[in-house]
């Protein structure tokens, strides 16, 4: 199914809650959802039969240009063959979203390691600590206005 | 040290060996090093490949052991980040002295093509442990980690063992004198 | 759980305890810096949780500062042993972005060469995994050949290990001219050696008991947990990427997906994915003959190449089958020369997800079975 019709169906399953469709030819089409139902269309696109979205590929936290930030789903259907980039908006301040572990096992680690990077906090997750840094590092990394640590357990970091 | 070999065959007659315990000792160091079989990154790798049927590491007279407390040395084949230094630096701790370390590509020595926005790379394996032998390459390649055993065995060679104390007192008071 | 091995151990009315234990990260058989702790009852696996992270390299870190070419060596670095196949999604990715369209000549050298790598992969995965379920000698065999494949990569490249071969839209240099021949002695020796390797080790005795019916992973749970590559299809799902969307010309040749079919017991047991990598290797074989044979050797590699590389703001997922399955690049451009975000879906991070699940309830030494069966390289899941 293109990413067009899928989104027609979902916007007549959940309204008002999927936003828009956007990028441009060459590049992916994906669907702007809010991230408050999440789960539930998560859940509706795992479940039903004409879209049977089994299996996730990836999941990336993105900060934006205006310093909000973004979580990008790409599901791939591994019995229909065809996929789907679903992309949620979040704020600048205290980023938060539910998680969708119990939809993808595959989400598990790859939200920890959003967090780990971006501090982009997943409500629900069974075990919501850092993944790739130490367990004690300081700060987010992958934010655009990061300043390394001078110092770890007393060794210096900077060349 | 020199082969004296009187009476023909060394083995059934009385050949001898002359030398001072020092060159003694020291050539039975060099000639059977074992080293702690331990990978980090892609350099490990190279490494394995150095281990294997191309390269024969094994002709330096080296075995791998998987335990620090039963090794001579230690590869650090790759890149050290902060969360590993910490465990890096124990291992080195728990090998039984005479111990010696041979740091193995640009990574291990200064950060390697991390050294500028790595984060959480530390920049060269020296900072934490000390070591002997640098060998450069990103990865090296297998001759270049050969050079670095035959410099480190010759390095073992001209090891002094028993005035050692004496020398590095003089070498002391030689810099404190400096300093002053 | 499937069919559990069960030892009698004769412990009965011996109170034991749980005992929680450190694998790693300075471990022989952990592949490289891997912390897994475990918690064992007696001498029976009740849980394994994994750390990572202790190669972390900061690659998107790097993504965001680095142009899009100097970035190439960087994607080397994350799956270190099969560099060919790790730089292709992203320098597809690339392509579609700036639309370029590369010649005949660069996809059957890209193909070759990416077939080699997977060979070379391949060997690699299933010798350690012989040392780990301790058979030493298929490791000597196979890195013999492995050799031969590194050599013809070095004339190509100059690299034994990372090659930073591909270019968007192109090649950065030509073959050699004794590419063909090359190629052809080398699927030659390969087979001669997989056939050897298939007495000795896989159809051992020894190792037959030693890895059927562990670390059984379900095709279903598979998916969930977003496995893909060689433990997928060892599950018995003839899951392929360049089957299912074929990317560059991987629809002109004619092979065969392997998939785990229980042979020696349950579908998805380490010995099935061991034995998929083993039947791969030769349908990989095919993919090179049948491509050198369609190939000529004239043309350029370097003509497409664009001077500049700036794509407009836009954002893509591209993704190809890696010898350990899916990688993928979720690149994000924003019209400078530099990438706004390079997400790498690593492969052996995913995989590697998978391991509490399928190593609960077997012996301790049959997790280290089951961690060499999954393959995994440290650069990817750290990154
Ligand atoms: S020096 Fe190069 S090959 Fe060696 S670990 Fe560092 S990046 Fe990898």
């Amino acid at each position: 199914m293109e990413t067009l019709e899928i989104f027609d169906r979902l916007q007549a399953e959940f309204g008002a809650e999927i936003i828009d469709t956007g990028g441009a030819a060459p590049g992916d089409l994906f669907i702007s959802v809010n991230p408050e139902r999440i789960v539930d269309i998560c859940l509706y696109l795992r479940d039903s039969a004409e879209m049977k979205f089994d299996y996730m590929s990836s999941l990336s936290g993105v900060q934006n240009k205006d310093n909000s930030f973004a979580v990008v789903y790409h599901l791939y259907s591994v019995s229909l063959k065809h996929r789907v980039v679903i992309k949620t908006g979040l704020a600048e301040e205290n980023p938060k979203l539910p998680t969708v572990e119990r939809v993808w096992k595959c989400a598990d680690w790859h939200e920890r390691e959003a967090f780990d990077l971006l501090g982009i906090e997943f409500e629900g997750h069974h075990n919501m600590i850092r993944i790739l840094n130490p367990y004690d590092w300081e700060g987010f990394p992958l934010r655009k206005d990061y300043q390394g640590q001078e110092e770890y357990h007393g060794v210096r970091i900077p060349y | 040290m020199g082969l004296l070999n009187r009476l023909g065959d060394p083995y059934n007659a009385e050949g001898v060996i002359l030398g001072t315990m020092e060159q003694i000792l020291n050539w039975g160091r060099a000639k059977s090093d074992w080293f702690m079989s331990f990978g980090l990154a892609c350099c490990a790798i190279e490494f394995m490949a150095v281990n294997a049927s191309h390269f024969d590491f094994m002709r330096f007279g080296t075995i791998p052991r998987p335990s620090p407390r039963q090794s001579d040395f230690m590869i650090v084949s790759g890149t050290v980040t902060m969360k590993m230094a910490e465990r890096v630096k124990r291992l080195y701790e728990q090998m039984p002295d005479p111990k010696y370390v041979m740091s193995m590509g640009s990574c291990a020595n200064a950060g390697g093509p991390y050294w500028e926005h790595g984060y959480h790379v530390l920049k060269g394996v020296d900072r934490i442990i000390p070591v002997d032998v640098y060998v450069p390459g990103c990865p090296p390649r297998p001759e270049a980690l050969l050079e670095g055993m035959i410099m480190l065995q010759s390095m073992i060679r001209k090891e002094e063992i028993f005035k050692k104390r004496d020398k590095i007192k003089a070498e002391d008071e030689a810099k404190d004198i400096k300093a002053v | 759980m499937a069919e559990r091995k069960t030892i009698e151990l004769g412990y009965e009315g011996v109170p034991t305890d749980r005992m929680r234990m450190n694998v790693g990260p300075q471990h022989p058989s952990t592949h490289g810096v891997l912390r897994l702790e475990v918690e064992l009852e007696g001498e029976i696996v009740t849980d394994v949780i994994p750390h990572i992270g202790y190669l972390h390299r900061c690659f998107e870190k790097y993504a965001e500062k680095m142009t899009y070419l100097q970035l190439i060596p960087y994607i080397d670095r994350l799956d270190y042993i099969s560099s060919m196949n790790s730089e292709w999604p992203y320098v597809m990715g690339m392509e579609k972005l700036l639309d370029i369209t590369v010649p005949e000549k660069v996809e059957y050298i890209r193909v070759i060469f990416a077939e080699l790598n997977r060979i070379a992969n391949h060997q690699i995965a299933v010798a350690t995994f012989g040392i780990d379920a301790g058979a030493f000698t298929p490791f000597l065999f196979l890195f013999r050949d492995r050799e031969m494949i590194i050599t013809l990569f070095e004339a190509a490249s100059g690299g034994r290990l990372l090659y930073n071969y591909f270019r968007i839209g192109g090649l950065s240099g030509d073959v050699p001219p004794t590419f063909k021949e090359d190629c052809l002695s080398i699927v030659k020796q390969v087979r001669n050696t997989n056939k050897e390797v298939m007495d000795l080790l896989i159809y051992n005795k020894i190792f037959v008991e030693r890895t059927a019916n562990v670390g059984i992973l379900p095709a279903d749970v598979a998916i969930n947990y977003g496995v893909s590559g060689p433990m997928l299809r060892g599950s018995g799902l003839d899951f392929d990427l360049r089957k299912a969307e074929p990317y560059s010309i991987y629809d002109r040749f004619d092979f065969n997906i392997p998939v785990g079919k229980g042979e020696v017991g349950t579908v998805g047991d380490c010995w099935d994915r061991n034995v998929v990598r083993m039947y791969e290797m030769e349908e990989s074989c095919r993919i090179v003959e049948q491509a050198v044979a369609q190939m000529s050797m004239e043309g350029d590699v370097l003509e497409t190449i664009p001077k500049k590389i700036r794509p407009k703001a836009n954002e893509i997922y591209c993704r190809a089958e890696n010898p350990k399955g899916e990688l993928g690049f979720y690149i994000i451009s924003d019209g400078t020369a530099i990438p706004w975000r390079v997400k790498a879906r690593g492969t052996s991070f995913v995989n590697l997800s998978v391991i509490p699940e399928i190593s609960k309830g077997y012996m301790m030494a049959d997790l280290i079975l089951i961690l060499g069966s999954i393959d995994i390289v440290l650069g990817e899941v750290d990154r």
